[in-house]
């Protein structure tokens, strides 16, 4: 298993889809669809992430990798059909930024694992409160490209506080990527270095918050 | 402290041959800060040419570094072709959303005319004030946005990755027309006075492509675009790691390279001695809740590591200092760098 899943990771890494469809069609015949995901399909995305953060890899091929993945769990698991019936209820947001592509490669991988998360695409302070409130999110993850923006995750946060909704807010992006200390000063409850954090940041929250 | 026996000039083309200069040329890449040396919200500030060329002016007085930065705002390219530019009030100019929607628009676009496109004469009329002002005393940094890079505002980067990977022939077109837009952008800043041209390039960066398909696109297109450039160019990664590709960076023609605080600086200097000068690489973004004491250590560390045998500017690791970042860090940098940064420096042998 351990060589078809490195075999299944250089297929993402070259974006060979072809190569990438038949094995997972090749792992049909043995495997459950949910094992699939569990056993080829995130051992190699993880992998890929941890490549990116040793400087092996490059951000287009995590961007594909995930891209490959989210379209082949889509096929793979029935669009109610989620890792965790329980799962609480998430979303995911660009603040204040039309950069959207850690949000989009993030939302590829929690989708490739199997989690239900909303795409609230670029939004506002003001309206992701409003847009979280209204849905009764309890993750929210926010990814931000400027310094300005991660420093408004603050004014998401102590909005969010006031609600007693108990929403756990993780951050990504390149602020936070640059300045190890700044999600805590903005009151996060986590941040992701990299995309491939995201599935295990969230499976410890929603671990925690069931 | 010695005295300073150069030019701002003359000591930063002493570097960039090579060779220690009086001390370390300091490159403080300040742009909205202007706005606040001037009382002004930053979107008025970069309204006039004349608000840029007497707050570059000021700033240098201010904190006594060894540039003019004719840089507006990234995306003042993409509102030359017609995009949206979002400001903020504490924070740059960001690009609105991306005015190429599909690949066929492509086949549509037409280069804008620089000596009709507004926020373009601007920048050039600013740097024209700025050349008035320093004449051959000072350089003056103009900035383009890579060809391969640009696409980013232009279309997104999620639909750009696709248009690389699945649609080559739209991909080569996009980069025709960006290369004969980019080249003409550098060369009327050059001819406006700028001296040098930083070219921004972060998706070159094997962060953000695979050398090997950096090898095949973008190190093509900054050889061709900086072999028709009239002047000296700096390749900037805008954070971006560089290292992995530093000779390839030299090859197409780079004389300075911008490299990113994740790296090391030691390591990166000696990959470049002789061959290209580094630009680099004190962290923005942290610079702006350094006390004076980090900000000192920092520097000094960064001399250390960089400036033995000249080759070497001491500047920020993104290109653009953070709105953020207060004056008086900024003026501990420049304090730190005339203490610490006189030739000969201690540091790692030449």
């Amino acid at each position: 298993m351990q060589e078809t899943s490195r075999q299944f990771e250089q297929a993402l890494l070259s974006i060979d889809r072809l190569a990438v469809r038949r094995m997972a069609d090749a792992a049909r015949s043995e495997m459950k669809p949910m094992e699939i995901v569990d056993r080829l399909v995130m051992p190699a995305l993880i992998r890929i992430g941890d490549r990116w953060e040793r400087g092996d890899v490059s951000l287009a091929q995590v961007y594909m990798s995930g891209r490959i993945c989210e379209e082949l769990v889509e096929g793979l698991l029935p669009p109610d059909d989620t890792r965790d019936g329980n799962q609480p209820p998430m979303a995911i947001a660009v603040l204040d930024d039309y950069h959207l592509l850690g949000k989009r490669i993030v939302y590829a991988l929690l989708r490739a694992n199997g989690f239900h998360v909303k795409d609230y695409g670029r939004t506002t302070v003001s309206d992701t409160i409003t847009r979280v409130r209204d849905d009764e999110i309890r993750v929210l993850l926010l990814s931000t490209l400027m310094l300005n923006s991660a420093l408004r995750v603050r004014e998401v946060v102590t909005a969010l506080k006031r609600t007693n909704l108990g929403v756990k807010v993780v951050v990504g992006g390149a602020p936070f990527r640059f300045d190890a200390g700044l999600w805590r000063e903005v009151g996060a409850d986590a941040m992701g270095y990299s995309a491939s954090d995201a599935p295990g940041i969230v499976r410890n929250i929603t671990g925690d918050l069931s | 402290m010695k005295k300073e026996t150069m030019t701002s000039m003359q000591r930063t083309l002493t570097s960039l041959g090579h060779d220690e200069p009086d001390r370390v040329p300091l490159f403080l890449l300040l742009t909205m800060h202007g706005a606040r040396e001037l009382g002004l919200s930053i979107q008025d500030y970069f309204s006039k040419a004349e608000h840029v060329a007497e707050a570059q002016s000021r700033m240098r007085a201010k904190y006594g570094h060894d540039c003019l930065y004719g840089f507006f705002y990234a995306p003042v390219e993409i509102e030359a072709w017609g995009g949206e530019v979002i400001f903020s009030p504490d924070g740059p100019p960001n690009s609105g959303e991306p005015f190429i929607k599909n690949a066929d628009m492509i086949g549509r676009l037409k280069v804008p005319d620089i000596t009709k496109t507004p926020c373009l004469t601007k920048v050039l009329k600013a740097i024209e004030l700025m050349k008035t002002r320093v004449g051959d005393e000072c350089p003056i940094i103009g900035v383009v946005m890579s060809p391969f890079s640009v696409p980013v505002m232009q279309m997104g980067f999620g639909p750009y990755l696709d248009l690389m990977v699945e649609n080559p022939e739209r991909f080569t077109e996009l980069m025709r027309i960006n290369e004969d837009f980019c080249v003409d952008w550098a060369n009327a800043q050059l001819a406006a006075g700028a001296t040098a041209i930083c070219y921004f390039d972060p998706v070159s960066s094997p962060d953000m492509v695979p050398r090997d398909h950096f090898l095949r696109t973008g190190f093509k297109i900054a050889g061709r675009v900086l072999a028709r450039i009239n002047g000296p160019v700096a390749t900037h990664l805008a954070s971006g790691r560089a290292l992995p590709i530093l000779d390839d960076i030299v090859q197409t023609g780079a004389a300075v390279v911008g490299v990113s605080c994740v790296e090391d600086l030691a390591r990166i200097k000696s990959a470049c001695r002789g061959k290209i000068a580094v630009l680099g690489n004190l962290n923005g973004v942290e610079m702006r809740r350094w006390s004076a004491a980090e900000a000192r250590q920092k520097v000094r560390e960064a001399i250390s590591q960089g400036a033995t045998g000249g080759g070497f500017i001491l500047s920020d690791n993104h290109g653009e200092i953070p709105w953020q970042v207060p004056e008086e860090t900024l003026l501990g940098i420049g304090e730190s760098l005339r203490r610490h940064g006189t030739y000969p420096v201690k540091g790692a042998p030449a």
